[in-house]
């Protein structure tokens, strides 16, 4: 009798036959691409002479044979525990396991009460992560292994998803970063993701284990992990088996034999609990009706043979690829390029320009502009006459086509940005958060696996009977949907226009979040390469239920734009730059274009190194290009200050000051003689520090605070995160409990606030669940509390009377008898001070303004919560918006300055009683159109979901702009200054 | 809108099906007092469709499948809008919950169906309307039909994956259905007497069910409230356990309104306020744990039924978890009833949550480290749910779950 063992995970097959002692006959592991049932026959056929006649007994297991077992009617071992049992096994002393699979990670605690955890939903996609990420470099996973061991430094990369990750990674190529730090980045966002994703609460330590392919494969990865948990772990034998022995080893195996194996296998029919739509197209008839319709947009423009007398350049420096196009002067088109930029966007570019000029030396380029997240940089390589900020670059390309276009529509590879355009100028904007990134760059490399290019994968949903449900939420969760759907045996072509219906979706519910999608505009252009893609069209207009434009350049779209742009600006247009957003390097239309000559081309270098910027706590890690002629470009930086550009004079920065008014309140200057008490600097006491901190001096104490948040102080925190999906901000105190704890003050004090001040501006006065009960959170996860004092009783500061009598009941417990004069006295110093802190807030909000409107310059009012201000959580959005030359005002600053009134929501959080009023403040009080309103929202905020529509409305009502910005661990400030740059040209278009 | 005196007579007034053992009664409670309500049964693809075209898809799961119902009931063309109200259960307080009153007014603005009108229905009474009224009497009559409801729950949980002949125990939940509404409405049944003798024969009729002897896995399920019952919000949790040869409990709809009235003493405690508020909360308390009890006592002839954790015993194992001020979502009564369970033997717990549900990263989650600190043995697994989540994700992770179990 033999055994074998099948681990089906979700991007391969493994197997193990063993004898009944336990030797391991055969074993092989192979991607699937899918074809699960396919390769399964295959393995089987290839066992056939070992397994002649003998009786077999076969087990299943992995993340992706639970329904395969199910329908061939065999055994089923759920993988984790397969695993756990071959580690018992094989290993014998280990004291915790780390796995990762294409889908999921895990982590095996062993020793010391056992237990195993999965990533959450949110989390998903470890190796196949890193498949992405390598082709994103253009190199295998091997190869990426290979960068990685000659780093240098480490960028960090958000850790939370594949899509947060690539977000990260897109800017950082983008901007020349050394494609070896960036591996190396990406092997310890994994690391962090798996270790803050699973860890909760348990150190790994001991005795470790790697399992499952990423970590049999990767010895950097390995590394990084050694180098993160401070331990050296092994990779035993026939590491990836593991679930495959496991499942031998549970002795559950069904009794069979090969041929009556290979009948089961054969007779497997895949069955889909996948909803399905309506088809694209019914039958060809259709689908040609739409490509005329389609074609007909393109009429009035040419495509030249060759360059013909004064020709303008434009290019669009994208996040993945880079497109470029030359014009004449009335807009027709010569050498249309488009590929992707391999991490380099220097490279494409030099490449185009120098076949350009050696096929047409004399081509004539009298003017040149560049949009796009690499707009900087191309700029600085190649001396590009203008920048421009997308926006405009799409806007001026779309008009060219549809002169009274009215909603504009672009999703390309990693962006979708829709806007709308109102008497000829672009009225508002939205564009997509972290989380719907990266859908068209999805598309395409899902095209990949399957060995198809993007058209083929195209073609291949045009037809597709029922459309499969794939879900909306985000690329990780479609792509966990799509290898369900696969293994149900859901064909590719349902899928390919499956995947097309969800891109739609997810730009126009989750990004334009338009509840009537009819409504959305009358004369709709849509563009961008995602929208090439037929189904994507299709499926566009069948959702929005009619018909829109797209160009035959939809690809190109943006660098047509720019192209057209220099023609514009060249034919002496000589309206003021900033009206685009434009920045022109000579401050005015050149006469001559500033572009790179052919000579210059031939004696062009670039090179990048990188350094850590100490200009301020921050420390971004910078990248310094250089290029011919030693004119440089630096990138990775949050604020100007690396750059010593002068940037438009004084700035006035509220969040700025606010910072300054708490640091009175952070000196942590410490008596010995007195008790000390402990504050972590996180959540609301970003709002409530003066009033504590004058309260416990009050009483004689010393108040030490814990310093600003950064990376190294997360980390330390970050295993005891129970939930990784709470948001950032919240994660945070963790590690500001653990530097508390190290600095051993007497007692630790957060209280848990149901409720939060009463500023009557609402119907009640909560905190959100997490602000509320936070305390609770660390209470029952961190370890280390347990030889400390932790306050973190109840308490309301609502009504000052009661929380006298409860704060005096609190200091007795802990402190022993107060005076109760004393108390009284504190208390009411401390709402004093709180009081001031406050209206010292609204008067310089005040004075902020007022100096705004004297020099006639932009009030950006960032508006989130009282913890925005950790420059951790901002991630500097502050200063880049005082970079752009607008004044920063804070929501508290405005709020409270309105009649109470009714919202279309219930108003029963103070902080975001604070938002809505501060919307109605600007709704209300600003004649003049200077104060806009620009939320910033953590990724995770549920609360948020429900205020953001709300601030929008009572700010759309009154007919002014609406912008969000969402953060998380990291933030991708390219997208934020992109943005807010698109916003600025907006209004300076009015 | 308004619901107006009028509109009582011939509007339908459609309820999104939360409580399913449960919502029946309900609806048989409000017909007996001249309220056409009906419960939207609608599920599958098309019903969240609705509620993702219409709400910020960031907002909660369980926001996405209730009014997607709703909304999905107005437009499928069985209802006249011009004929329909909308109910919504609240139960305000700190969680985004509270707010899903307003998430469907704004989706009936936009569908441009202001007209239909939205009725609250809370513990707290949030908002008023001329032609709706809840009585105090009919208040405590609809919490004595919870307890009747939870009773059907509980038995039926545990003769389900006993019963000998397939489809005994469901009848019987039916046939007990039948019985309760009709005696509702003929205003029966609601006395003290009455429910004694209902309880009781509840109890003999599900005893009489032929059970084989098979030995189940223990499984406890808590959660986000709406998640934690509807098989539609978890994905038809309760019979992938079933199939899995799972015995499952899942606490009484009772025990959230207990913790309701309870969190009114712990209020006084830490913020004060009017202590005739806080009298109401303990006559409150009180009267629903004298339901309890005879519930509990019309269980104990029988010894193959396990009575379900008794409140004050849940409060007592929640204040060894967390304190008992968090209250915002499930609050304490979450960890409390996974505590009861495990020390009634359901050591393995599914702790179902909505994806991104906020009371949850303290009262699921957060509490697990303390529960296994407590009972090592237990099992406790958190399981999201989300219109994106994938199905196979949730069974494999419980898969997991039974796994372990089986090592116990």
């Amino acid at each position: 009798m033999k055994h074998l063992g099948i681990d089906i995970g979700s991007t391969t097959i493994k197997y193990v036959l063993m004898d009944e002692g336990g030797n391991i006959l055969a074993s092989d592991y192979r991607r699937h691409l899918s074809r699960v049932r396919e390769i399964l026959e295959e393995i089987v056929r290839s066992l056939g002479e070992d397994l002649e006649g003998e009786e077999l007994r076969v087990a299943i297991s992995g993340s992706a044979g639970m329904g395969f077992a199910e329908k061939l009617g065999l055994p089923f071992v759920q993988e984790v525990y397969a695993e756990k049992l071959a580690v018992e096994k094989l290993c014998p002393g280990t004291d915790a396991v780390i796995e990762l699979g294409g889908e999921d990670a895990k982590i095996l605690f062993l020793s010391g009460g056992f237990e195993m955890r999965m990533n959450g939903t949110c989390a998903g996609g470890t190796g196949a992560f890193i498949d992405q990420m390598a082709t994103l470099l253009q190199v295998t996973p091997d190869q990426m292994n290979e960068l990685a061991s000659r780093h240098e430094t480490i960028y960090p990369i958000a850790s939370r998803c594949g899509v947060f990750a690539k977000s990260d990674v897109q800017p950082l190529l983008n901007q020349g970063a050394r494609h070896e730090d960036v591996a190396a980045g990406i092997l310890y966002a994994v690391v962090n993701q798996t270790i803050g994703g699973l860890a909760q609460g348990r150190r790994i330590t001991g005795s470790v284990l790697y399992l499952g392919g990423p970590l049999h494969f990767l010895s950097e990865l390995r590394r990084s992990f050694d180098d993160v948990l401070g331990v050296k772990g092994t990779c035993p034998e026939n590491s990836l088996y593991f679930v495959a022995i496991g499942s031998v080893l549970a002795g559950v195996g069904a009794a069979t034999d090969s041929d009556g194996l290979l009948e089961l296998i054969r007779g497997f029919k895949g069955s889909s609990e996948y909803g399905s739509a309506r088809p694209l197209f019914k039958n060809t008839k259709e689908y040609e009706a739409f490509k005329e319709r389609h074609a007909e947009a393109s009429k009035g423009i040419r495509e030249l043979r060759e360059p013909q007398g004064t020709m303008f350049l434009g290019v669009d420096a994208g996040s993945t690829t880079v497109k470029a196009v030359l014009c004449d002067g009335e807009g027709n088109v010569f050498r249309p390029f488009y590929t992707r930029n391999n991490g380099n966007p220097v490279d494409a570019i030099k490449k185009y320009l120098s076949a350009l000029y050696r096929e047409f030396p004399n081509v004539k380029i009298a003017g040149s502009a560049v949009t796009g997240y690499g707009e900087q940089i191309i700029r600085a390589a190649f001396g590009i006459d203008w920048g421009i900020v997308e926006t405009v670059a799409h806007f001026t390309a779309a008009r060219r086509f549809r002169p009274d276009v009215d909603f504009i529509l672009d999703i390309g590879g990693q962006d979708i940005k829709c806007f709308r355009i109102k008497g000829g100028l672009i009225d508002s904007l939205f564009l997509n958060e972290a989380c719907s990134s990266g859908c068209g760059s999805f598309l395409q490399a899902f095209a990949q696996t399957l060995g198809l290019t993007t058209e083929q994968f195209s073609r291949m949903g045009l037809f597709a009977p029922a459309p499969v449900d794939l879900g909306s939420r985000c690329t990780v969760f479609m792509n966990s949907s799509v290898k369900q759907a696969q293994k149900d045996g859901t064909s590719i072509e349902d899928i390919a226009a499956g995947l097309s219906i969800s891109v739609v979706k997810n730009a126009l519910y989750k990004v334009i979040r338009c509840g009537d999608p009819s409504r959305l505009g009358k004369s709709i252009v849509v563009q961008g390469g995602t929208f090439l893609n037929d189904c994507v069209l299709r499926a566009f207009e069948q959702e929005i239920g009619h018909e829109v434009v797209r160009s035959g350049y939809a690809g190109i779209m943006g660098a047509y734009g720019c192209a057209l742009y220099a023609a514009q600006k060249a034919a002496g247009d000589g309206s003021g730059n900033a009206a685009d957003g434009a920045e022109n390097s000579a401050g005015e239309s050149p006469r001559r274009s500033s572009l790179i000559t052919r000579e210059e081309l031939l004696d062009f270098v670039h090179e990048s190194r990188t350094v850590t910027c100490k200009g301020c706590p921050n420390a971004c890690r910078l990248t310094i290009n250089t290029f011919s002629g030693g004119k440089k470009y630096i990138a990775g930086n949050r604020c100007s200050k690396p750059l010593r550009a002068e940037s438009g004079g004084e700035q006035y920065n509220l969040y700025e000051y606010k910072r300054e008014l708490l640091a009175a309140y952070r000196r942590n200057e410490i008596d010995p003689s007195r008790r000390t008490i402990g504050i972590p600097m996180g959540l609301n006491f970003y709002d409530l520090l003066p009033f504590w901190h004058r309260f416990f001096t009050e009483l004689g104490f010393n108040v030490l605070v814990s310093p600003d948040s950064n990376r190294a102080l997360y980390r330390r925190g970050q295993h005891t995160i129970p939930s990784d999906t709470a948001c950032y901000p919240a994660k945070l105190m963790h590690g500001h409990l653990d530097w508390l704890l190290e600095h051993k003050p007497d007692a630790v004090f957060y209280p848990d606030m149901s409720y939060n001040i009463e500023e009557g501006m609402g119907i009640d006065h909560y905190n959100c669940p997490v602000v509320a009960y936070y305390p609770q959170v660390l209470k029952m996860n961190v370890k280390e509390l347990g030889g400390s004092v932790f306050i973190d009783d109840f308490m309301s500061l609502a009504d000052p009377k009661q929380f006298g009598s409860r704060i005096a009941a609190v200091m007795d417990k802990y402190f022993g008898h107060f005076d109760a004069r004393q108390i009284r006295a504190a208390v009411k110093a401390a709402y004093k001070e709180y009081h001031s802190y406050r209206e010292e807030i609204r008067r310089k909000g005040r004075e902020f303004i007022a100096l705004a409107r004297e020099q006639g310059r932009q009030v950006m009012v960032l508006c989130g919560r009282p913890y925005h201000l950790d420059p951790e959580v901002s991630h500097g959005i502050d200063r880049l918006m005082c970079d752009l030359g607008t004044v920063v005002v804070t929501e508290d600053a405005l709020s409270g300055q309105t009649e109470r009134f009714k919202t279309g929501v219930r108003n029963q959080w103070t902080y975001h009683a604070r938002m809505y009023s501060a919307a109605k403040y600007i709704a209300e009080n600003d004649p003049d159109k200077r104060l806009h309103l620009v939320q910033l929202v953590s990724f995770g905020c549920g609360v948020d979901a429900i205020t953001t529509d709300e601030v929008r409305e009572i700010l759309e009502s009154a007919g002014r702009d609406y912008t969000q910005i969402k953060i998380d661990e990291i933030s991708n400030m390219g997208a934020v200054n992109i943005r807010l740059r698109s916003l600025l040209a907006m209004l300076e278009g009015r | 809108m308004d619901f107006t005196k009028e509109m009582k007579k011939d509007y339908t007034i459609i309820a999104p099906d939360i409580f399913p053992t449960h919502m029946e009664l309900i609806a048989e409670l409000f017909r007996s007092y001249g309220y056409n309500l009906v419960v939207a049964h609608y599920e599958g693809k098309a019903v969240i469709d609705t509620g993702l075209k219409y709400l910020h898809n960031d907002v909660c799961y369980p926001a996405i499948c209730t009014v997607g119902q709703q909304l999905y009931a107005l437009t499928c063309g069985d209802y006249d809008p011009h004929r329909t109200a909308l109910i919504q259960f609240q139960t305000g307080g700190g969680c985004r919950a509270s707010n899903y009153i307003f998430l469907l007014r704004k989706a009936l603005h936009n569908m441009g169906m202001d007209y239909v009108p939205v009725i609250s229905l809370s513990f707290g009474g949030l908002e008023k309307y001329s032609g709706f009224k809840i009585t105090p009497m009919m208040f405590a009559t609809g919490l004595r039909i919870l307890t009747y409801g939870d009773m059907l729950m509980l038995l039926k949980n545990q003769c389900l994956p006993y019963e000998v002949n397939p489809g005994d125990t469901e009848r019987l939940v039916k046939k007990w259905i039948r019985d309760l509404t009709e005696q509702f409405r003929r205003h029966r049944g609601l006395t003290a007497s009455a429910m004694k003798k209902n309880l009781a024969a509840i109890a003999k009729d599900f005893h009489g069910i032929p059970r084989r002897m098979c030995k189940a896995t223990k499984v406890g399920i808590v959660g986000e409230i709406y998640v934690k019952y509807s098989s539609f919000g978890n994905n038809g949790l309760e019979k992938f356990l079933l199939s899995q040869g799972c015995e499952y409990m899942v606490p009484g709809v009772l025990g959230f309104f207990q913790y309701c009235v309870a969190n009114v003493e712990k209020n006084y405690e830490y913020y004060g306020g009017s202590s005739w508020l806080r009298r109401g909360g303990r006559f409150a308390e009180n009267l629903t744990v004298k339901w309890e009890d005879w519930l509990i006592e019309a269980i104990k002839p029988y010894p193959e039924f396990t009575a379900p954790v008794a409140f004050d015993e849940v409060k007592r194992l929640a204040d060894q978890v967390i304190d008992r001020g968090v209250k915002m979502g499930e609050g304490w009564l979450l960890p409390g009833e996974a505590a009861g369970m495990i020390e009634k033997g359901y050591t393995n717990i599914v702790c179902a949550q909505p994806f991104g549900c906020l009371p949850n990263h303290i009262v699921g989650k957060g509490t697990v480290r303390r529960l296994r600190e407590l009972y090592p043995d237990a099992n406790i697994f958190p399981i999201d749910y989300d219109a994106g989540a994938s199905k196979v994700n949730q069974e494999n992770r419980i898969k997991l779950m039974l796994a372990m179990a089986g090592e116990n």
